[in-house]
């Protein structure tokens, strides 16, 4: 695999006055009450961990969880107290001012929970604000910033200010004007929770199309689990700013590491998450039927089909090579099988 | 003890008063002691006692401590005075080249530093006034008197009224689409009609030097204050003094300073129009969304682009209200410093009422009052003006303001050509309508003046008769028989009830500092003033905006009409009232009403207005009827905001009461317009602005304080 995009190593974040000092006496051994009891609090406690082109990390967490503070780290918008963040390889807390604002111009674009629209521009302009700011032209930024009203579907609406938009269509426009640089990472920012839940479907539905389309690297930051399982390719859930696990959501759902994100699995409906190839058996027996199921393909959609058949299916790949099988009575056991003792 | 118990605050309340009045009856009035009129305290009087401190001699008239404290602060004026002399005349000399004599001359280096500043001043102005009338300074600023003496045609010639005022309105279109421009159009026929093009032009000439310069200083003060705590810190004190100091009292110093003239009045101004420009671009910055500023940051703006394309336009409410606030200021020097030889309409307007021709006296202030709403309204347009990317437009299309103006030139040069043929008396009315040339209209009002007086003198002279010897006498007659002590006990006790120990030092040392200074009894019958119009004003404002609140439309219209009457020039509220109770204290106490009953009404509204519409809801659900709903919902939770309004409402009335000493008072204001002709009156004026700053600085504390806890307690913001 080539370089990540983004790598963090034992980055922490302690916000209070002697942060820094406190840090190094703790040698690398930070434990969130004894910071708290010399007024510091601890906002991000020795995150590592790397995201590779093209792919969506979901960090999720309740509120307080260090999770917005982890994202602001990266992006620099506060200065990790200690740790190292490289961003294609470059020291992103060595850059200098101007080299951070280059970076910020030209590679990374990001979306915030209350919209952070500019109560003064119109939706054109708040999207071709970014490109104005690099230094483009007004008619070209204009021109560019028409293209990505398009792809996020407001188009008629590119004279509206802010305050004329619902939820929704102004969340559109914060996407719109974090792609308008087109830049390679994507930071969002709980971009979902303010809306209500419809509008959040359809949004959700809208940002995977455009992933589709777009292939950037992407931090998406969330409260809700549910949607961390439908969009991620890998998942974080923090707790009091560390990390307790980083896995992909099947991995999560299967083996929750500790008692914390158990809780939070428990109630998740397994067929929606699980794919084919994660409870497949890899070996092959003779007696299989003629149904043959993708891997990829999450058991909700084909379990029904698995189930009327009395034989062990045949699991292929995209190639159509046979690479495992699975049994009716084990998709009966990952749908209502105890939950409590799997595994 | 069961009440004692349920309500601690409302004893310990009675208690201080119960000690206030104690003292006050338990101290009694010296046999010496009367109130010192007009010019008694000239007199050298063998029963005054003295004292010297720094080699100042004070005099004054000695009483027991508890009645008035000795004046321990009256060397300060003499020796602010003697040291801004000092300052002028004799601090650091230096040689500096003299352009005119080109020779190196000795002058000290502040008297050097302000001759500058007020040159390049008085450049500025003059530069604008002679494209509007015409004139020869700018160019000899450029070149010299003999030069232009052998080139006469390089004079100004101005501009005709019609090409002024054709401009204006094209502008007004520009900014604000059609309403606006006819509003500019009338209003700068009108005012050219009617003879007044001359010293208007002079007015806005220096509006337009001073309100920009105030606005950018304002501004850049208020984003050095927002970046750095230190700048803060260093100018809060400053700023909230200069919030409550009244206008008048800043012309005094800088009379020393910056000599008379149209360059000092300008300096003044911007003075005065800085400090609420930096406080609200400073609660603008600080209210902008942190969200906005990070969005800002990942768009990659440099912190050059983050100030000026994100945090400024986001703030731009509040910035706007600070720029509405430099306008009306602006507006208000623009009479005041008529005292200190400034041209104009504010000029016109004092000639007029000290010739008591309210006539001419309404025709001055209606002008004033016509540019003042003008320009407000044309720089709220201008920062909500929008671009339009997508009309497909041809060059006509694009260029047409720019063209229509060029067509009016021609037309207007044009016509004032034709004039000068047509019109052979010698005044061009195509050009410029003469002063007394221009219809008048204030023969007309000076005889409804004088019908009016005719018709219902006696009805005015019994009022008048009836307040001032039931209601002011005796108010005032209560107020001076405070002793000082008592009034330090009572304030300072009100001080520690509301804000705690804090809080009662601060109100002590306010008032500690207005008691030794030789005016305790004029900041008494300032106070005295003050209240009763605050009392009536509130009254007034209270009801009259609950009233309004009712309904939305009324509202709305009670809102514009507080916006309108607050761009009038605090001066030209003289003039109505000179015009039905003549020069007495009733007519002072009117315009402090009327003046001061404007942020009253405006904070009742908004107060009622910030009440959440769910809790409306709730209330209604739970069966209240309008008047409970009013009385249990309703003001409890506007209450704060409305506190806030007395606030504004106490230094209106302050302002306007100093003000007042133009018609004749006997308090604070009468001292300060006296220091405003006497050669030493620089320390005096400083000072005593000092003082009505701090009687307002009194009420501002403790009314913060409390709201703070209020709003602390309800849970709002």
């Amino acid at each position: 695999m080539s370089e990540p995009v983004i790598k963090c190593e034992s980055v922490y974040k302690i916000f209070g006055e002697n942060a820094e000092t406190m840090l190094k006496e703790a040698n690398g051994n930070v434990d969130a009450k004894t910071f708290q009891e010399n007024g510091c609090i601890v906002g991000v406690n020795n995150a590592s961990f790397e995201v590779s082109k093209g792919e969506m990390l979901v960090v999720m967490g309740l509120s307080g969880s260090g999770k917005s503070t982890l994202l602001r780290c990266i992006s620099r918008l506060t200065d990790a107290t200690g740790g190292k963040i490289f961003i294609e390889g470059q020291d992103l807390l060595n850059l200098n001012n101007k080299e951070l604002i280059d970076l910020r111009r030209n590679k990374m674009g990001m979306v915030f929970q209350s919209f952070a629209l500019l109560p003064h521009k119109t939706v054109v302009e708040n999207i071709a604000f970014p490109l104005q700011i690099k230094g483009i032209n007004t008619e070209e930024s204009i021109n560019k910033a028409m293209d990505m009203v398009k792809l996020v579907g407001l188009d008629g609406r590119e004279n509206y200010f802010p305050r004329e938009l619902s939820g929704g269509q102004q969340q559109r426009v914060g996407i719109a004007r974090s792609l308008a640089v087109e830049p390679d990472i994507w930071f969002l920012d709980e971009p979902f929770s303010a809306l209500d839940p419809l509008i959040r479907k359809e949004m959700q539905d809208e940002f995977l199309r455009l992933q589709e389309k777009l292939q950037k690297t992407i931090m998406f930051i969330t409260h809700d689990f549910d949607e961390a399982l439908k969009l991620a390719d890998r998942i974080a859930i923090m707790k009091d700013g560390i990390i307790e696990q980083l896995d992909t959501p099947a991995n999560i759902v299967l083996n929750p590491a500790t008692e914390y994100v158990r809780k939070f699995t428990e109630e998740v409906p397994r067929e929606k998450v699980l794919l084919i190839e994660d409870v497949m058996d890899s070996s092959t027996t003779e007696h299989m039927g003629n149904l043959k199921v993708l891997k990829d393909e999450i058991i909700e959609n084909v379990a029904e089909k698995i189930l009327t058949q009395e034989k062990t299916v045949a699991v292929i790949d995209n190639n159509n090579n046979i690479v495992g099988s699975i049994n009716p009575t084990k998709i009966i056991n990952t749908v209502f099988g105890g939950r409590k003792n799997n595994n | 003890m069961e009440i004692l118990k349920k309500y601690p605050k409302l004893f310990q309340w009675l208690f201080l008063l119960i000690v206030f009045f104690a003292l006050c009856f338990a101290i009694d009035v010296p046999e010496t002691y009367k109130f010192i009129r007009g010019q008694a305290e000239f007199v050298k009087d063998p029963n005054q006692s003295t004292f010297v401190f720094l080699g100042k001699e004070v005099r004054y008239y000695a009483f027991d401590v508890f009645w008035r404290l000795p004046p321990l602060l009256g060397w300060l004026p003499i020796w602010i005075n003697d040291s801004l002399f000092f300052l002028m005349n004799d601090w650091m000399p230096m040689e500096f080249w003299n352009e005119d004599t080109q020779e190196f001359k000795t002058r000290p280096l502040v008297l050097q530093i302000t001759r500058n500043l007020t040159a390049f001043m008085t450049f500025l102005i003059e530069l604008i006034r002679e494209i509007l009338l015409g004139g020869l300074e700018t160019i000899v600023a450029f070149t010299s008197w003999d030069w232009i003496d052998t080139n006469p045609w390089a004079e100004l010639p101005g501009l005709p009224w019609t090409i002024v005022a054709a401009g204006s309105a094209i502008l007004a279109y520009k900014l604000g689409g059609r309403g606006l421009a006819i509003f500019a159009g009338l209003a700068m026929t009108y005012i050219s009609i009617f003879g007044q093009w001359k010293p208007s032009m002079q007015t806005l000439s220096f509006i337009l030097v001073a309100a920009p310069l105030s606005f950018i200083f304002g501004l850049s003060l208020g984003i050095a204050a927002f970046k750095s705590k230190r700048v803060e810190k260093a100018l809060y004190p400053i700023l909230l003094v200069m919030q409550t100091m009244p206008q008048y009292a800043v012309l005094v110093p800088a009379l020393v300073l910056f000599g008379v003239g149209d360059h000092a009045a300008v300096i003044i101004t911007m003075i005065v129009a800085v400090p609420p420009m930096i406080l609200l671009t400073l609660l603008g910055l600080r209210a902008v969304p942190p969200e906005v500023i990070e969005a800002g940051r990942m768009s990659g703006c440099n912190n050059w682009q983050l100030m000026f394309k994100v945090l400024i336009p986001t703030a731009r409410r509040d910035i706007l209200i600070g720029v509405n606030q430099v306008i009306m200021v602006c507006f208000s020097m623009a009479v005041i410093s008529a005292f200190i030889g400034a041209k104009g309409l504010g000029f016109n307007l004092l000639l007029a009422l000290n010739q008591l021709n309210i006539g001419l006296a309404l025709e001055a202030g209606l002008c004033i009052s016509l540019i003042a709403i003008l320009l407000d309204k044309m720089s709220l347009a201008w920062a909500n003006k929008q671009v339009d990317y997508f009309g497909n437009l041809n060059f006509f299309q694009r260029n047409k303001n720019s063209l229509f103006f060029g067509l009016i030139m021609i037309i207007g040069i044009a016509l004032a050509y034709f004039g000068s043929f047509y019109f052979k008396d010698g005044y061009n009315y195509l050009f410029e309508v003469p002063h007394n040339k221009g219809i008048s209209t204030a023969n007309f009002w000076n005889k409804g003046v004088d019908w009016i007086f005719d018709t219902f003198f006696v009805y005015i002279k019994a009022f008048n008769t009836w307040l001032i010897v039931e209601v002011l006498q005796p108010m005032r007659a209560l107020y001076l028989r405070m002793p000082a002590i008592a009034t330090i006990v009572l304030v300072v006790g009100a001080g520690y009830l509301i804000g705690g120990t804090r809080s009662a030092l601060v109100v002590c040392g306010l008032t500690l500092f207005i008691a030794l200074s030789p005016w305790w009894d004029r900041a008494l019958v300032t106070t005295y003033m003050a209240t009763f119009g605050v009392i009536v004003s509130c009254i007034i404002g209270f009801t009259v905006g609950t009233l309004c609140f009712q309904n939305k439309h009324s509202t709305k219209f009670m809102l514009n009409v507080c916006d309108i009457f607050q761009t009038f020039p605090s001066f030209v509220y003289l003039i109505p009232v000179m015009m039905l109770f003549g020069i007495t204290d009733t007519s002072v106490l009117i315009a402090v009403i009327v003046y001061a009953t404007i942020p009253a009404t405006r904070y009742t509204i908004e107060g009622l207005r910030s009440v959440p519409s769910g809790l409306h809801d709730a209330a209604t659900m739970s069966g209240v009827t309008k008047f409970q709903r009013l009385f249990k919902i309703e003001f409890p939770l506007a209450f704060p905001h409305m506190m806030l309004g007395l606030n504004q409402t106490i230094v209106f009335a302050l302002f306007m009461v100093i003000i007042g000493a133009f018609i004749g008072t006997e308090d604070l204001g009468q001292y300060i317009l006296k220091a405003l002709s006497d050669k030493k009156g620089a320390g005096i004026g400083l000072t005593l602005g000092i003082c009505v700053a701090f009687i307002g600085l009194i009420f501002d504390n403790l009314i913060r304080t409390w709201v703070d806890k209020r709003k602390k307690h309800l849970g709002i913001d």
